[in-house]
């Protein structure tokens, strides 16, 4: 780029050809037009929320007055609460319990669906198709698969004379009654993600594999697996952030409960903010979720790009 | 190692597309063949075949006298080396040469010793510990052709593997090639459009054009005696001169009649064609530029291209045919001038209108 800047400039001068030479990297002001929609919504919607969560934070403030600085007194009081501890362990286990299971499930949906066959195609349709529902139709139909006694798996367990778990009212599968709807609602993004990974490989690696003798396995192994391990990074941190914001399947399907066993963070803000009214330790609340997800971001993309490293 | 490779009434369709129409072929062992044609001919697709990365529709592959048309790619015993290089960018090169041997369960310090002697025998010892990425174009095709070469295979294949070099890179990589098939005395298959790279490393030539072979010879045999039309135009630079003639055949030899009158005493026997209208070939080296009215024909020179060694003169006849000669390195023609056309008349081909072609008796 420099270079290129440079040629007009080192030109004979412009006076010898009666007119000046334009450059043509030079910053036009105009085309700030083009941008400042953007960041007309990004400063007001994103960059202002975002600083004045913080300021609110350090506040005693409710919804009518941002009351008196407290410094670091909401979050000692966050920090005290067991409620609020509950609903960090509860989303924690609930990124657990989804990220992983969305990563592999998406990658083995992609390497059984990246082929050019009309199945493959109707088949990749319907397992994207989920995604697309909003989260109350989500929670709709998982609710009728799970409901007691007259639900899709109590009528299934049912033909074998068995009793269907309960996945809504037990405290031990609740949150996995959620993660199973959160999985099913989710797969298609990390199956497309995948997908577009893998018609990235070139054919001629695997063809050279072939001829290196090289079975399914090893060629999923060293091959395949390797190719798109930056996807995968990419799909794990991505879900690690949509998955910490947990919210809507939880409220829908069991309100937070049993006993606050399925309420996650984000409920917990909802719930302090607006029901209570306490919007500094709410802010301090999503202070915390904040970090949390960059934390765990952070974390994954390091070891991820270390072992890149040492590879 | 090395191996026969017999290809017997091989055909090939993709879908509704017929690719390659009853081909047979045999390769002797430790030969160099180079499969030679223009883009679309099927010389790869009959490459890949062998390789096994395309399957046989209908006729048979057999190595040696047996059959591997039905075996997977790793299970014939072969090495192919890609244009793309398709080395697999994750690993180290060491790893991407290893990564045959290791598939096989061969033991770490075999694997060990034949990259040590790959590496030696490629002068890349120095880059076995670098991923591809950092390597150059040149440096991956060594990359490349050490993987073929630790597997000590009974054949190599090259599918157009010059292609991405820069001209000075192919000569040398070129010759480096002809050097190794001399080293290691194997049967080696190489695909290319670029008649140089044919003419300077085949044993023997197969031109396939249009989903058949046209010829099967030695590189001089394919110059000098091309088969068919389509042959004589592919093979050498600049493209021979064809000429539109009437034969008379009243003589021993024939005599070609260019349409404005021009002729061209052949020693090509008149028993050996046939009546009608053909078409006169000879290449430029065998046009000799001389005064106007001293040879075969005049014509005005259009363009001259300056080889150093010699001077291309092309050169427009009175009925608008353009003829490529051949003058001395430091010619004095210049563009405009008024020049003769000597053809010589045993060097001069004749082609029938199903392309056909017939030669002097000597060349």
């Amino acid at each position: 780029m420099g270079d290129r800047r440079a040629t007009p400039r080192t030109a004979l001068p412009a006076a010898s050809f009666g007119a000046a030479s334009v450059d043509i990297y030079a910053p036009q002001w105009r085309n700030f037009i083009f941008v400042a929609p953007f960041l007309f919504f990004f400063t007001t919607l994103l960059l202002v929320p975002l600083f004045w969560g913080m300021w609110l934070s350090f506040h005693k403030a409710d919804t009518f007055s941002s009351g008196n600085f407290v410094g670091f007194g909401n979050y000692i009081r966050l920090f005290h609460d067991k409620v609020f501890l509950q609903s960090v362990w509860n989303t924690f286990y609930f990124v657990l319990l989804t990220v992983p299971t969305l990563a592999l499930i998406g990658l083995f949906l992609a390497l059984c669906l990246n082929r050019r066959t009309r199945t493959a195609a109707v088949l990749r349709t319907l397992f994207f198709s989920s995604s697309v529902l909003s989260v109350t139709i989500v929670t709709l139909i998982w609710r009728i698969v799970f409901i007691p006694n007259v639900g899709l798996l109590s009528t299934i367990y049912g033909w074998f004379g068995a009793t269907a778990p309960a996945f809504i009212s037990d405290p031990s599968l609740a949150m996995i009654g959620i993660a199973i709807a959160t999985v099913w609602w989710c797969i298609g993004l990390p199956m497309m993600l995948f997908l577009s990974a893998l018609q990235q490989i070139p054919q001629d690696i695997y063809e050279a594999a072939a001829l290196d003798n090289a079975n399914r396995w090893q060629t999923l192994r060293s091959i395949t697996l390797p190719s798109i391990k930056r996807t995968f990074v990419l799909v794990v941190i991505v879900q690690i952030v949509l998955q910490f914001q947990l919210c809507g399947q939880a409220w829908l399907m069991t309100r937070g409960g049993p006993n606050n066993l399925t309420k996650p963070i984000v409920l917990y803000i909802y719930d302090t903010a607006f029901r209570r009214w306490d919007l500094g330790m709410g802010a301090a609340a999503s202070e915390v979720l904040f970090i949390l997800i960059l934390m765990a971001a952070m974390a994954q993309y390091l070891v991820t790009r270390n072992k890149a490293g040492q590879a | 190692m090395t191996a026969d490779i017999e290809i017997r009434n091989v055909s090939k369709h993709f879908g509704a597309m017929m690719v390659l129409d009853d081909l047979s072929l045999s390769i002797k062992a430790r030969e160099f063949i180079v499969f030679l044609g223009p883009s679309g001919c099927g010389k790869s697709t009959l490459l890949r075949m062998i390789a096994g990365l395309e399957t046989v529709d209908t006729g048979e592959i057999a190595i040696n006298n047996e059959r591997i048309d039905h075996l997977p790619p790793g299970k014939r015993g072969i090495a192919m080396v890609f244009q793309s290089y398709a080395l697999y960018p994750h690993m180290s090169v060491r790893d991407n040469m290893a990564f045959g041997l290791e598939n096989i369960g061969m033991p770490r310090d075999v694997i060990d010793a034949r990259i040590k002697e790959s590496a030696r025998i490629l002068e890349m010892e120095h880059l076995l510990e670098r991923k591809p990425g950092q390597l150059s174009g040149g440096q991956r095709q060594r990359v490349a052709i050490g993987r073929a070469i630790v597997k000590e295979p009974k054949a190599f294949l090259f599918d157009e593997p010059l292609s991405n070099l820069d001209a000075a890179l192919r000569t040398r990589t070129r010759i480096e090639l002809a050097q190794l098939h001399q080293r290691l005395q194997s049967t080696m298959i190489f695909v290319t459009h670029d008649q140089i790279e044919a003419m300077t490393l085949a044993d023997r030539i197969v031109v396939m054009n249009n989903r058949k072979i046209e010829q099967i010879g030695s590189p001089m045999e394919i110059y000098d005696r091309p088969a068919t039309k389509f042959v004589a135009g592919f093979v050498g630079a600049p493209a021979m001169n064809f000429v539109e003639a009437t034969l008379d055949r009243s003589s021993r030899n024939a005599t070609a009649r260019f349409a404005d009158g021009v002729s061209v005493h052949t020693e090509i026997a008149s028993n050996q064609t046939i009546d009608g209208k053909c078409t006169f070939g000879i290449r430029s080296e065998d046009v000799r530029i001389v005064a106007a009215g001293q040879g075969n024909a005049d014509g005005v020179v259009d363009v001259l291209e300056r080889l150093g060694e010699r001077t291309l003169v092309y050169a427009r006849l009175g009925d608008g045919q353009q003829i490529v000669g051949s003058d001395v390195g430091n010619s004095r023609v210049a563009v405009g001038d008024k020049v003769g056309l000597a053809f010589d008349g045993r060097k001069s081909h004749l082609f029938g209108e199903t392309g056909r072609a017939w030669h002097a008796r000597e060349v």
